[in-house]
């Protein structure tokens, strides 16, 4: 049995169905990327994952003790967030609300849990500091770390790499590939596929195909290919 | 300098004051999240539909209006957040019809069955809170205590859920914090904190007593709890201040209160400036 088993899910807007009949599953450590165009339903799959929203169709499955409430979210930066007056410390221990129940405070052991994830995106000196004078690449390792307060099995990665600048850009790969090795299965949105393919073990690629398997078995691919050839074109023509 | 100490001597003057620092206290505590949520014209709208409520009171002749206004107001609080989410209206305008609506049906409702032989007089104080404040019962002073504290206590035991649900929404909600609940009660908390400050503002008024301390403090600080605890004792002080300049200087209560949260806020924001001047 598989952490997440999606069975011929529909997705879509009220009645509008962006995509249908998509299966795939993911297991423990796996490392899947979700590409596909604009606009073709991939945070609209992110947050049906995540019970947001209602699927149309079809159903998901969690598997081996797996709750639903225990995956960890890395969303899109909103406009409150921008001028939100919130230290670093109080926004990644936010994260640890879900083992809190109705209890009004944070115990000590999720003080420490706080103080741990900080240090591992490497934010420990950043915690007195507010959020909204941060750099882009501050903020998304300090909603990271909010994320692994949030989970120790998986974390759903929305656009993680959205607006950085290269060099931070593969820093922040690194990252996460790291957290993969070290046990956290990762599904990630990303239109970067270039990059995402020289680190992901699985991708899921959505729109007028679908393909769901293993990065080689992508590559081979008719959608892979043409995906691939694609973006080759356009950074051709925007480099 | 006496003829403060004269007028303290009057049961009154105390009830308006502790009534007064109460209700500041409360209005501030919340003005943090609304503003951050973008809902800053919520105190607007909320206030208006009070003043409707308050206009049917009036006109059924109920001794004690707050049986009509408060639960009037609850309701409406949670179908404009509600409505806030989805809607077909979108939360801004749906807020400025359900304001306009009720100021106009609550105006009207006054005049055609007025009771009163001074309307203008009514429709007036119930706007702008000209003398309601100096005319408390000890009974309304222990309502307004008990519902100060109970929204006090209500925002302490959540306030790390209410941070949590104003900082990202959709996060709380996917990793299981009851998003909605809470949003209803912030909703609710928020009605019983607009028809506390109709008497001492009030309804035109309450939005500033809302946002002025939130506002201000998000000039000066940088960490939530610095900004709520900077706007909560913001709030008292400015509202203490209005109640004696208006005693002293024989000005209506509701507008120097807020004349002075204006002159805070101006002063916090020369602040803010000078401060991250100096810092770079």
């Amino acid at each position: 049995m598989a952490y997440i088993t999606v069975r011929d899910l529909s997705l879509g807007y009220d009645s509008q169905v962006i995509v249908s009949g998509l299966n795939f599953q993911v297991d423990k450590g796996d490392y899947l990327c979700i590409v596909g165009e604009n606009g073709s339903g991939k945070t609209t799959l992110m947050k049906t994952l995540l019970h947001l929203k209602q699927p149309l169709g079809g159903q998901i499955q969690n598997g081996e003790g797996l709750r639903p409430n225990e995956i960890g979210y890395l969303p899109q930066q909103t406009d409150v967030q921008k001028d939100f007056p919130a230290s670093v410390r109080e926004i990644v221990l936010s994260g640890c609300q879900n083992r809190c129940g109705l209890r009004p405070f944070y115990s000590k052991e999720e003080k420490t849990l706080a103080a741990k994830n900080m240090e591992r995106m490497k934010i420990n000196e950043l915690s007195g500091r507010c959020y909204r004078e941060l750099s882009g690449g501050q903020q998304q390792r300090v909603l990271l770390a909010r994320a692994l307060c949030a989970t120790r099995k998986v974390l759903l990665l929305d656009e993680p790499v959205a607006g950085l600048d290269p060099v931070v850009t593969t820093q922040m790969y690194e990252l996460i590939t790291e957290l993969n090795k070290e046990g956290i299965t990762i599904i990630m949105i990303s239109h970067d596929i270039a990059a995402a393919v020289k680190y992901v073990s699985h991708i899921l690629h959505i729109g007028d195909t679908l393909f769901f398997g293993t990065t080689a078995e992508y590559l081979e691919s008719d959608a892979g290919r043409m995906f691939f050839a694609l973006q080759k074109g356009g950074e051709y023509c925007n480099g | 300098m006496d003829k403060l100490v004269l007028y303290l001597t009057f049961p009154f003057v105390r009830y308006a004051l502790i009534v007064g620092i109460l209700i500041a206290l409360c209005s501030s505590l919340l003005g943090v999240t609304l503003v951050l949520k973008r809902f800053s014209f919520i105190g607007d709208g909320l206030s208006h539909v009070a003043f409707g409520a308050m206009a049917i009171a009036a006109v059924l002749q109920l001794t004690n209006e707050m049986v009509i206004v408060l639960p009037v107001t609850v309701i409406s609080a949670v179908l404009l957040l509600r409505t806030g989410q989805n809607a077909k209206i979108k939360g801004d305008a749906a807020i400025a019809m359900i304001s306009v609506g009720a100021l106009a049906f609550g105006y009207l409702i006054m005049n055609v069955f007025s009771t009163s032989s001074n309307l203008s007089g009514d429709v007036c104080s119930t706007l702008f809170g000209s003398t309601s404040i100096l005319t408390l019962t000890p009974g309304e002073v222990w309502l307004c205590t008990a519902l100060s504290v109970a929204v006090m206590l209500i925002f302490i035991l959540f306030y790390n859920k209410i941070f949590a649900v104003t900082f990202d929404e959709d996060f709380a909600r996917a990793t299981g914090t009851k998003a909605d609940s809470y949003n209803l009660m912030i909703a609710v908390v928020i009605a019983v904190i607009i028809v506390l400050a109709m008497n001492l503002v009030g309804s035109l008024l309450i939005s500033a007593l809302v946002i002025f301390p939130a506002l201000s403090a998000m000039r000066i600080f940088n960490t939530f709890r610095a900004v709520t605890v900077c706007s909560a004792i913001l709030s008292v002080i400015c509202a203490l201040g209005g109640i004696i300049i208006s005693i002293l200087a024989g000005t209506p209560v509701g507008s120097t209160i807020v004349a002075v949260d204006v002159a805070a806020f101006v002063i916090c924001y020369i602040t803010g400036i000078a401060v991250k001047g100096a810092g770079r």
